[in-house]
């Protein structure tokens, strides 16, 4: 399955991007990222540049730090080492919010829903931002209240359409069936309207017809709003189909990048995720 | 008997403004803010002092010692809450009973325990309904716990602030990565439960005029037990125990004894979270396997 004919062109060594995106700034420049637990090195000296509307992959054993690579381009940890470039600009001292409003949105591997808010309300809570009235307008039902309601309410329509979702805007998210879920953290992402999209383990839980539709979308939703998106996966059809780079963690290090073919055939990620071959006598 | 459902009434009303901001609270920060009383105190004085001393209209001095009251929220969460956002509850829970204490003994140094005569502000005259007399004061409380209610509720279901305010109480981090401040959102919880302290202050010594520094610690402590008793975090919830627990303290000064009236409020809640552990309009959590 791997993917079409990709041709990766380098930009400043040792990072490529798509030839499409060559000339276009890059969404995510990543150099020399690393994290400290006490004394346990997470990540270590992680470098990556996402084009502007790449699909790019983050494989790697379980426990390898792709997570944690999640965490650090959110700020929900702050790096030990290293610096993040976002669309040229140095997150150095930036929170989650702020990366937020530069333009990095993300699910979670595991839901991260508001359960008690209607479907069309969690899309809306990515909406927040956009959504530009004061608190006395809410208080009192100005007509920009009624005007930023509406407005949001008809862009969180347009977003859940993406998945066919509109007849279940009324629902409750946490009575969600659990595909339909893990849809919705995407559309909620995808309302803060970011520039790179961050999916942790989208297809994780999904059966093969569901992912194979998943795979559609996520192609969709990159021709649809020219963002880039970067997915942790281990459902190897997903990354393979889907992904025009693809970069392995080991033990919190890069071991290996390149198109789905190459890494396919790298000798080192195979010993990673299958073992070292044992010396035959 | 009427006329005791009617004070019932409006006492349970004061209860239940100052039982709706323990619960949004706790509904968003899932915090007891201990020190909600003692804002009320702050707001009663605030009230008196700016009418009695300095003269000013009662309506002007209202809306100053809402303001007053909504800036003190904010500075008591930012100062003494928000560095413990990650710590135990319990640690919270101790912070806040410290901050009451606090509130308390500043307002004996700055005013003394010297109880003040606080004005009916809320004196419009007495309505006379045959030998039924209701004052203006009943009839104002209950009808601003109720705008009150219904405006909260609108707030926290319709606006974005509202939403963002339940984001908040769900997921801190998840609501953080979506964009939503999440500082900021519990600044704004806290400002307005205590700007209604501040209301519910002016209410209740228009109705017991006997201010002293501790006059919010009891009735903080009843709405605290009106906000459980109504299922803590319903806002709907909080205004229903407040006035169930109104009603039930009136009427039991009135028939069976005063000084029992309080171990009578008390022994109710005791059954009723026996019978019904979430309160009244609580919601069950169900524990997912």
């Amino acid at each position: 399955m791997p993917n079409k004919d990709i041709k990766l062109v380098s930009v400043p060594s040792p990072n490529f991007v798509p030839e499409r995106d060559l000339g276009k700034p890059l969404v995510l420049e990543v150099s020399h990222l690393g994290i400290d637990f006490g004394g346990l090195t997470a990540v270590d000296d992680f470098n990556m540049a996402i084009g502007a509307t790449e699909i790019a992959g983050l494989i790697g054993p379980n426990g390898a730090g792709k997570t944690t690579v999640f965490n650090l381009l959110t700020k929900v940890y702050q790096p030990t080492r290293g610096t993040i470039l976002l669309n040229g600009k140095d997150t150095a001292g930036m929170n989650t919010i702020q990366v937020n409003r530069e333009g990095i949105a993300r699910t979670f591997q595991n839901i991260r829903l508001f359960d008690s808010l209607t479907v069309e309300d969690n899309v809306k809570i990515g909406l927040h931002n956009s959504m530009n009235y004061h608190m006395y307008h809410g208080i009192l039902r100005l007509p920009k209240y009624w005007k930023e309601e509406k407005a949001a309410h008809e862009k969180a329509m347009d977003l859940l359409k993406i998945f066919d979702m509109e007849d279940m805007a009324n629902a409750k998210a946490g009575s969600l069936p659990y595909g339909a879920q893990r849809r919705l953290e995407i559309v909620r992402a995808l309302a803060t309207s970011p520039k790179l999209l961050l999916l942790d383990e989208p297809a994780a839980g999904m059966n093969p017809s569901e992912t194979a539709e998943l795979m559609e979308n996520i192609e969709k939703i990159r021709d649809t709003f020219q963002i880039a998106i970067m997915l942790i996966e281990h459902d190897m059809n997903l990354v393979m189909g889907v992904c025009e780079s693809i970069a392995v963690l080991n033990f919190g290090k890069i071991i290996a990048k390149g198109t789905p073919a190459e890494i396919q055939n790298n000798p080192q990620v195979i010993e990673a995720y299958l073992g070292a071959k044992k010396e035959e006598d | 008997m009427l006329s005791y459902l009617i004070n019932g009434i409006s006492l349970g009303s004061v209860y239940a403004i100052i039982a709706l901001g323990y619960t949004m609270v706790y509904g968003i920060a899932k915090m007891l803010n201990f020190a909600h009383g003692d804002v009320i105190m702050v707001g009663g004085y605030m009230a008196y002092i700016t009418s009695s001393y300095l003269g000013l209209p009662y309506g002007v001095a209202i809306l100053i010692s809402i303001a007053v009251c909504t800036l003190l929220g904010i500075f008591i969460e930012k100062l003494a809450y928000k560095p413990l956002r990650s710590a135990t509850s319990l640690a919270v829970l101790i912070t806040a009973i410290g901050v009451s204490y606090f509130l308390q003994n500043a307002a004996l140094l700055i005013w003394s325990s010297n109880p003040k005569a606080f004005p009916n502000m809320v004196n419009f005259g007495t309505l006379e309904l045959g030998n039924i007399r209701i004052t203006s004061a009943s009839i104002i409380t209950f009808l601003s716990c109720v705008v009150i209610m219904v405006a909260l509720t609108l707030f926290t279901n319709k606006t974005k602030m509202g939403k963002a305010m339940k984001a908040v109480s769900e997921d801190k981090g998840a609501a953080q990565l979506m964009g939503i401040n999440v500082n900021a959102t519990i600044s704004l919880t806290f400002a307005i439960g205590s700007g209604l302290a501040a209301i519910a202050g002016v209410l209740l010594c228009s109705s017991y005029p006997n201010l002293t520094p501790t006059t919010g610690s009891m009735p903080g402590i009843k709405a605290f037990t009106a906000a459980v008793f109504g299922g803590i975090g319903s806002i709907p919830g909080a205004m229903l125990g407040g006035i169930i627990l109104g009603i039930i303290e009136i009427l039991s000064k009135a028939y069976i004894s005063t000084e029992l009236s309080d171990a009578i409020v008390f022994a109710v809640l005791i059954v009723i979270l026996i019978v019904k552990p979430t309160g009244l309009l609580g919601k069950k959590v169900t524990e997912k396997v």
